[in-house]
């Protein structure tokens, strides 16, 4: 009798083992593509740092930009990453109620730095400064576009998984998947360090 | 019974809050102090402040690398830390690469009116 129940705790051991082997590769092949992501934010990046004095006659970053504008793009941005680590830390222990609670908080700042970056994109445009101006204004929209983009794709990730927890309970599944996501979205701040820094602080400081 | 522990994060709890924490102060600190530099003009000299600035965004990147995304906190083998030196050496050879090249060819390649006088000076030297 007692050798049955080893036995079951045994294979039970195997199972639990061997779900963690499986949840270890896929969050080692999520990190796998937020490293060539990141190759694709280096060449926009590049790009950037070649066209930024090619302003065609035009205005530069340094007159274009608003530095308070940024760094309240950035604030958000940045407490949006914190929040959405304690998500993860809630669904660790299990408090659903809390980790939808955090991940709202996230969904709000996320939206609202979203909406913030369209807002700039489209004063930029009306006032004839949009992509088609010049090449510095063409890398910084794509430069800073793709960055957007990936927000928004973050942004209805997070859409769903709030509307999953939601409908359902906490599992491995959900864990594993708000793990992915919290890589993505402290990966998305990370690239921002580095567009506030390029593209506005040094903008602004005209080098 | 013995049954082992479900562990399914790469991070165990309670260090993580604390690290978070620490993470979002520190990032705070960069950033604030970065824009203040920036916006007051604190350091005279154009490239210090600029150099002064990446630092700072450097110190953040790392900070968030940490204790965000828990870079280097794996067991060995560490193929997130390997995998992440080479994309550092990918960016590095990219970035400084397409600089480097596009320097040179703006210093190599002269305006009009200074290839009309590198003509005229050969042509008046014959």
């Amino acid at each position: 009798m007692s050798s049955d129940i080893e036995t079951i705790a045994i294979k039970q051991a195997a199972h639990v083992a061997e779900k963690h082997e499986e949840d270890s590769k896929t969050l080692f092949g999520f990190w796998l593509y937020l490293m060539t992501d990141c190759v694709l934010f280096a060449s926009l990046f590049a790009t950037y740092a070649v066209l930024h004095n090619n302003t065609f006659g035009g205005q530069s970053a340094h007159q274009l930009f608003s530095l308070p504008y940024a760094l309240t793009e950035t604030l958000i941005l940045l407490t949006s990453s914190f929040t959405c680590g304690l998500a993860v830390l809630a669904a660790q222990s299990k408090r659903k109620n809390q980790v939808i609670s955090w991940l709202s908080v996230t969904f709000v700042l996320g939206i609202s730095f979203l909406s913030m970056e369209l807002t700039e994109f489209s004063r930029l445009a009306a006032s004839n400064n949009s992509w088609h101006r010049s090449g510095f204004l063409s890398s910084f929209f794509t430069l800073v576009g793709t960055h957007g983009l990936h927000i928004t794709i973050g942004l209805l990730w997070m859409f769903v998984m709030i509307f999953r927890l939601y409908k359902g309970s906490i599992g491995r599944t959900t864990i594993r998947q708000l793990t992915l996501f919290s890589l993505f979205w402290h990966f998305l701040d990370v690239i921002w360090i580095f567009i506030f820094t390029i593209v506005y602080l040094l903008g602004g400081i005209g080098v | 019974m013995n049954r082992p522990k479900i562990v399914i994060s790469l991070h165990e709890p309670s260090s993580s809050y604390k690290s978070y924490v620490v993470g979002f102060v520190l990032s705070l600190i960069c950033t604030l102090s970065a824009y203040v530099l920036v916006v007051n003009n604190l350091v005279s000299k154009k490239w210090g402040l600029a150099l002064i600035v990446s630092t700072l965004a450097l110190m953040q990147f790392i900070t968030q690398l940490t204790l965000f995304l828990h870079l280097g906190k794996e067991t060995k083998p560490r193929l997130r830390l390997l995998v992440f030196s080479f994309m550092v050496g990918v960016v590095v050879i990219l970035v400084g690469g397409s600089i480097w090249i596009m320097y040179n060819l703006n210093y190599h390649m002269l305006t009009p009116s200074q290839i009309n006088n590198y003509v005229k000076k050969q042509d008046g030297g014959i």
